[in-house]
């Protein structure tokens, strides 16, 4: 039984547990483009089963490192490993069974605006799986019920969603094929207070309940202190911080503690 | 990552309960192989899980379970007591699951295949209605907005004429000629064949200069216009109304009827006449490079007889249609471009409708032109 799937890590006790295995563990990551140094000589370790909120000023290479790990842009050089395989020394087909093992959601949804909510969700199910039309349908309708939209929502269209309703119908499809991994790209930004505060609890919930490991980029303070375990604070290129929200508001360092006890930081923190 | 095979068993108690125990992992990569038994299963209600040899299990599994528990599809009670020798997680994923599954699953009703076929037509005349008006609304709203700036000419954005002349006119000028000249070769090596029949083969002269003068110059033209200039409009104002640009040119007072449309419509009207100008001269010069090749008329004779046979009334009657052209090709592409709504799809429908409109337009047009020039006697 591998450690990494949802229902093997059921049994860890403890979020906090140090000796866990480490899900996605990045090494040296060096990104450029042109002459702009985004990240230098960088290194994280994503815990298996923990929120990791990554925060950072605008411009720090938040999206970059997202975008980095799942693949979509190609570091000057990394030595970056997602269940302890190297993912740029992997061949086509286990690259596929790796990439099914994560689910991502962009910052602005990124549904297929053509396709109704359903069949967004159903999307990556009808590529990956040999399961029914009926079954994936019916599938579909419970990930859309998880992430907490009404069952009518299945038959609309993206256009047609208010951006709260869009970012759940987004998470949906992120969990379409049960990963084990959530990548989520500023899952709150652009959202009023209350569902905000709504998508926060979401998160929190179905990263217990699906024993989920949550890579979480955010600007949302408020989501940091609902959600996450740890906290990564990147700038300078490299990682600043890492650790529980306290010991990263510990540090001395000037931006973090901008960050922390600015007006925003203040209320947020309570 | 191996994974066993999802298995499952049912056997009854002494009691009459079903029991349904499952074995191995059930993910939604092993699922799909017991997924149809499972369904085709009589479990009575209250039937009980047995979960002892249950290896990995994600929510698709665990739907599938749930699904074969619940009594009835709307079975929304908790599914705990079902549940002997499941895991904790086993059980939290399975509640989490029967919670989060719609109560009944809302499919909108079938209607049948005629009905919707006659309701299509219905909404499809009903459309072109509205398309008609539309555009007529539309022709006469950008009329009254070139009123007014004729009236301020101040007010015309000389930079983004000059810009969109470049673009449509200049930039296309090559395409255009090149198409022309071979069809003024096709149209003379076609007509030297057919009159050589009749020994006059010297008539391709009439053949090619009033042909090309008068209609193939410039319908040829607009009908480049429409697939080039026009989709290329649709699709720039459209990108613009999809990203709110068009939305905050209004909010600061900007009229997108003044700074987009009238531009373009200007600059087109200008430069169609000259392009079909043109387009005219390239056809011709192929007629002569054909009639040289395949006939032995010299150039010097072509141009000579095109001289004597040809008429510059068949020049004007054909350049008075460019400025109409110009006006329905710029009008039709900004038009769509900016009834494009917020998803990729409508751009797309948006782009195809707006090459369609202009042609059917152009030609229709052209046919009414001559009828006209046939009571006129021109």
């Amino acid at each position: 039984m591998t450690v990494a799937s949802p229902f093997a890590s059921i049994n860890s006790p403890d979020r906090q547990d140090p000796s866990r295995e480490i899900a996605v563990r990045v090494r040296g990551l060096t990104n450029q483009f042109g002459s702009k140094v985004v990240h230098k000589d960088l290194d994280l370790d994503l815990l298996a089963g923990e929120v990791l909120g990554v925060i950072g000023g605008s411009g720090t290479g938040k999206s970059v490192l997202l975008r980095t790990i799942v693949g979509l842009n190609k570091p000057k050089s990394a030595d970056i490993e997602v269940f302890g395989q190297r993912i740029d020394r992997l061949e086509r087909a286990s690259r596929v069974a790796l990439e099914r093992r994560w689910g991502v959601m962009f910052q602005d949804g990124a549904l297929f605006s053509t396709l109704t909510v359903r069949e967004n969700v159903m999307a990556p199910m009808r590529e990956h799986t040999h399961l029914s039309r009926s079954l994936m349908s019916e599938l579909a309708d419970m990930k859309i019920g998880l992430a907490g939209l009404e069952p009518d929502t299945a038959n609309r269209l993206p256009g047609d969603l208010s951006g709260g309703m869009r970012k759940r119908a987004a998470l949906a499809r992120a969990l379409a094929l049960d990963p084990d991994i959530l990548f989520l790209d500023e899952p709150t930004a652009g959202l009023d207070p209350i569902s905000a505060a709504r998508f926060d609890q979401l998160i929190r919930s179905l990263s217990e309940s699906l024993r989920l490991t949550v890579f979480l980029v955010t600007h949302d303070l408020d989501t940091l202190v609902a959600t996450c375990d740890r906290v990564a604070v990147l700038n300078y290129g490299k990682v600043l911080a890492i650790g529980t929200l306290d010991e990263v508001r510990a540090n001395p360092d000037p931006w973090i503690q901008e960050y922390f006890s600015g007006p925003r930081g203040r209320a947020a923190m309570g | 990552m191996t994974s066993a095979e999802a298995t499952f068993e049912v056997s009854e108690r002494a009691d009459g309960t079903k029991v349904l125990a499952v074995a191995g992992d059930w993910t939604i990569w092993t699922i799909g192989s017991v997924e149809g038994r499972l369904g085709r299963l009589p479990l009575s209600a209250g039937a009980q899980l047995d979960a002892r040899g249950l290896g990995r299990l994600d929510t698709s599994g665990a739907y599938l379970i749930d699904r074969a528990l619940r009594s009835s599809a709307d079975d929304r009670s908790d599914p705990e007591g079902q549940m002997l020798n499941a895991s904790a997680g086993a059980r939290q994923l399975v509640s989490v699951v029967r919670r989060a599954s719609p109560v009944s699953s809302a499919s909108a009703p079938e209607k049948s295949g005629l009905q919707e076929m006659i309701a299509r037509v219905g909404r499809g005349s009903v459309d072109i209605w509205h398309e008609f008006l539309g555009t007529l609304s539309f022709i006469g709203e950008a009329m009254a907005t070139l009123v007014r700036l004729l009236a301020r000419p101040q007010r015309i954005r000389w930079t983004s004429v000059t810009a969109v002349m470049e673009e449509t006119g200049v930039d296309a000028l090559p395409i255009i000629s090149f198409l022309s000249f071979f069809i003024g070769l096709v149209i003379a090596f076609i007509g030297a064949n057919l009159l050589a029949m009749f020994n006059a083969s010297v008539f391709t002269v009439e053949l090619v200069g009033i042909g090309m003068l008068r209609e193939f110059g410039v319908v040829l033209t607009a009908i480049l216009l429409a697939g080039r200039t026009d989709s290329a409009f649709t699709a720039q104002i459209g990108s613009m109304k999809m990203r709110q640009e068009i939305d905050a040119m209004r909010v600061m007072g900007l009229d997108p009827m003044e700074a987009l449309v009238a531009p373009r419509l200007i600059a087109l009207v200008i430069m169609t006449p000259l392009l079909a100008f043109a387009a005219a001269l390239a056809g011709v010069a192929g007629g002569l490079m054909a009639a040289w090749l395949a006939m032995d008329i010299s150039p010097s004779m072509f141009i000579s007889r095109f001289r004597d046979v040809v008429p510059p009334q068949h020049f004007w009657t054909g350049i008075v249609k460019a400025p109409v052209f110009a006006i329905v090709v710029a009008l039709v592409g900004c038009r769509q471009g900016l009834l494009v709504e917020a998803d990729v799809n409508s751009l797309g429908r948006r782009t195809t409708s707006s090459v369609v409109q202009s042609i059917f337009i152009v030609i229709a047009l052209d046919a009414v032109f001559a009828v006209v020039y046939y009571f006129m006697d021109v």
